[in-house]
This record gives C-alpha cells, sequence and structure tokens, in this order.
C-alpha cells in the first residue's frame, strides 16, 4: 500500500491535533483544576452553618460576627469487604459547644455523579439540611433536586430510619415525595442519603474539642476519596 | 473563489441579515435554556464569542491540510477543545455562574452555530476574514440572547440585571422566567423580526 492511501497519511492531521490540544488541555487543567477545588471547598464551607444550624441561626450569628469552628477529617467504614472514604466536617459554636457534623457523600445521578453535604446534628440522630453540590441532573426535571422546596423535606429526619420515595400526594415520616418526571433524581439522592446516614451517624461522635489539634480548618480534598474502593 | 464575501461583510452579515437565532434559527438549545436572566444569558454569548472566534481562526489557519472526509472530525475536536477551555475557566473564576448554567457551557460543543461558521467560512477563507465571520456571528447571537433575555426578566421579574425597571406594582410574570416563556418569547420575537423585514422589503417596492 502506498503511503499516500494509508489510513495513517490520511489522519495525521487529527492525531497531531488531538495530541495538540490533549496537551494544552492537560495544561489548563494543572493550572486551574486546584482553584476549582478551592472553589468547592469554599462553597462547602460556606454552607456549612446553614446546614447545621438551619438558615435562620446561621443568619444570625452571621450578623453577630461570629463563625462556627470548622474541622474536617475522613472517616473510614469497611461493609462488605469494601471500604468507603466520608469527609465529614465537624462543627462547633464559637464557645466551643458542636452543634453538628456534615457529611460529603457522592454517588451516581441520573445524568452524572452527583455530590452532596448532609447536615446531621451533633449526637447523629437527626438530618439537619442537605446541600448539592454539584449535579448536571436534566434542568427542569432532575435539576429540582437544587430547590429548597425538595431538599427541605429532609430536614428533622431521623437517622436511624431509612427513608423511601414516593410518588405524589400524602407524605408520611419518613417519606421523601418524588419531583414528577424525575423519580430516578429523586430516588438516587435519597439513596445516597440513606446509604450515608446508616454508614456514618453511629461514627460521628468525637471526643476532641475545637482546638485540640492543629489541623487547619480547611484541608486541601483529594478528589475521589469518598468514591468507593474494593 | 473570486466571489466569496469579504472581511467587513461577513462581520456585517452575522450581526443582522443573517442572525444566527433570527435568520439561521441555529444554536436554539442554548437561546432557549439560558435566557431566563441577562447575566446568565450575557456569559454564555461571551462563552460562543470566545470558542466562535477560536474554532473558526484555527480552522482557517490549517484550513489546506484537510481532508474532505475528516473536516468534521477535525472542526469537532477544534471546536470540543476551546469549549473546555471556556468552562474550565469558568468553573475556575466564576464559579456560581458555572454553576448555574450547568451542563449547558459543555453543551456549546453541540452548538450547531459553531460547526455551521466552520464550515461556511473558516474552512474557504483566510484567518482574518474567519475571524470577522466569528465575531460578527458572535455579536449576532449575543444580541439575539440578550433581546430574549431581556423581555423574559423585565416581564417575569420586574428587574433587569438586579435593577428595578417595572414598578412594584408588576405582577410578575413568573411564567416567564419558566421554559415555556423561552418558547413563547423567541416565537414572538421571531415574528416580529420577520414582520419588521416584511415591512422594509414591501417598502423598497
Amino acid at each position: 500500500m502506498s503511503l499516500k492511501k494509508s489510513n495513517l497519511a490520511q489522519a495525521w492531521l487529527v492525531l497531531l491535533l488531538a495530541t495538540l490540544f490533549g496537551t494544552a488541555l492537560a495544561g489548563i487543567q494543572a493550572k486551574l483544576g486546584p482553584v476549582i477545588e478551592a472553589n468547592k471547598v469554599k462553597e462547602t464551607m460556606a454552607k456549612i452553618p446553614a446546614l447545621v444550624l438551619g438558615e435562620d441561626l446561621a443568619a444570625e450569628l452571621a450578623a453577630d460576627n461570629q463563625t462556627l469552628t470548622i474541622k474536617s477529617r475522613v472517616i473510614e467504614i469497611k461493609k462488605n469487604g469494601t471500604t468507603k472514604f466520608y469527609t465529614v466536617y465537624d462543627a462547633w459554636l464559637p464557645d466551643g459547644k458542636m452543634v453538628g457534623h456534615v457529611v460529603k457523600a457522592v454517588g451516581q445521578g441520573y445524568a452524572d455523579k452527583i455530590e452532596l453535604l448532609v447536615g446531621v446534628d451533633a449526637p447523629g440522630k437527626r438530618i439537619t439540611g442537605l446541600f448539592v453540590l454539584e449535579q448536571k441532573e436534566t434542568p427542569g426535571l432532575g435539576a429540582k433536586i437544587l430547590e429548597d422546596a425538595w431538599r427541605g423535606q429532609f430536614k428533622e429526619k431521623s437517622t436511624e430510619k431509612t427513608l423511601s420515595v414516593v410518588k405524589g400526594g400524602e407524605v408520611k415520616e419518613d417519606e421523601i415525595d418524588s419531583i414528577s418526571g424525575a423519580t430516578i433524581s429523586s430516588k438516587s439522592v435519597t439513596g445516597m442519603v440513606n446509604t450515608t446516614v446508616a454508614n456514618v451517624a453511629s461514627q460521628l461522635q468525637i471526643a476532641d474539642g475545637p482546638d485540640n489539634t492543629k489541623t487547619p480548618a480547611v484541608q486541601n480534598e483529594e478528589p475521589g476519596k469518598d468514591k468507593e474502593r474494593s | 473563489m473570486a466571489d466569496q464575501p469579504t472581511a467587513l461583510e461577513r462581520f456585517v452579515q452575522g450581526i443582522l441579515p443573517e442572525n444566527p437565532v433570527y435568520r439561521q434559527l441555529l444554536g436554539l438549545c442554548p437561546t432557549l435554556a439560558v435566557t431566563n436572566g441577562m447575566k446568565p444569558a450575557l456569559t454564555m454569548a461571551v462563552s460562543v464569542a470566545f470558542v466562535l472566534v477560536c474554532a473558526n481562526v484555527v480552522i482557517s489557519l490549517i484550513r489546506n491540510l484537510l481532508k474532505p472526509h475528516l473536516r468534521i472530525v477535525v472542526f469537532t475536536l477544534t471546536i470540543a477543545t476551546f469549549v473546555t477551555v471556556a468552562d474550565r475557566v469558568l468553573a475556575a473564576y466564576m464559579f456560581q455562574m458555572s454553576k448555574t448554567l450547568g451542563p449547558y457551557i459543555p453543551l456549546i460543543i453541540v452548538n450547531c452555530l459553531i460547526i455551521c461558521r466552520c464550515e461556511v467560512c473558516a474552512s474557504k477563507q483566510g484567518p482574518v476574514t474567519a475571524a470577522a465571520d466569528g465575531l460578527g456571528q458572535a455579536l449576532g447571537f449575543g444580541l439575539a440572547l440578550a433581546s430574549i433575555a431581556a423581555v423574559r426578566e423585565i416581564l417575569g421579574t420586574g428587574m433587569l440585571m438586579g435593577f428595578r425597571v417595572l414598578p412594584a406594582l408588576w405582577p410578575d410574570w413568573v411564567i416567564m422566567v419558566l421554559p415555556p416563556g423561552a418558547f413563547l418569547t423567541l416565537g414572538l420575537l421571531l415574528g416580529l423580526v420577520n414582520y419588521i423585514d416584511y415591512k422594509r422589503e414591501e417598502a423598497r417596492k
């Protein structure tokens, strides 16, 4: 076969461009990746007061110019031969009283990975709030998991029971009303909350006070830390 | 190819005579999806402008190397690269806006407007013309997005970019910021543009 007709000779431009563009994008990711991660950590930190205290108390605290002391740690859960890692943020009031925990959960949604922040009270008995850190669900349907009205349903739910998703109408205790047209998104978020709470709630109690260790309040997140490893 | 439009003609044509949204009906997905507010609409317009101009220039520079049956692959590759750059930059420096726009920034890759300009202009003409074409089309796209967003935001919330433009008595037409409002506004504005055009044709005769 002559060189002119070979596939490689025809596709050299595509290959060259793919290599060049790939290298350029890798460079951009290397430069911007840490900035994007920092944005996410910053957003997490900004959401923690409202997640553990509720919007009103969090606003009051901010109005008094006071902030929560927040420290992060990683909880390791061994179950059925697999090990799961959860990033947990513990929050203390300025007077040193433990107010609650926020657990980061990652799971598969309808379209792509969903990242959640689940707020749990200090004894680990009740869910205090839910925030969606990242999602790519269908706009107008699944993306409604972002809305306060839907997320708010998780507030005050007990961590000892499994939440179930119901369609339309009557919502009893331990039930979450499904978003119409987005059953899968509703179920995956509820499932993620269930698994996270079941795995982590009993491990949340912490003996440390806010000042015992010198770890910085914001630790660098290692991407993929919460992913399941087998 | 003596009768190819010049750079200036390309630029002017993109704005109104060949407006991507009102004339060519291209790029309608972002047009409908992100025009519920002026800020997301403008961010989308700027991102598209960046991708369009960069892709046009790159394609124009390598136009003599293109194999006809592999050109679409090269277009897509180039466009995808610049879209990824735009997506990462937004996530790094405009984090909240990037969350608001969600998947619509990555979806610029499939905006037919850009591949259309690569095919029609950039793969046939020089980089200056291609850049002018990209700018003109992007400006036309931005104008279309801004006009739809202005109508929707003002009627839906009584505000524009956070400033109140209608009296507080205005009963916010919430439907305008919801998806049906996008179709209503696009349809009515499209009709209006066609009507004005028709009247001008009439007057010319």
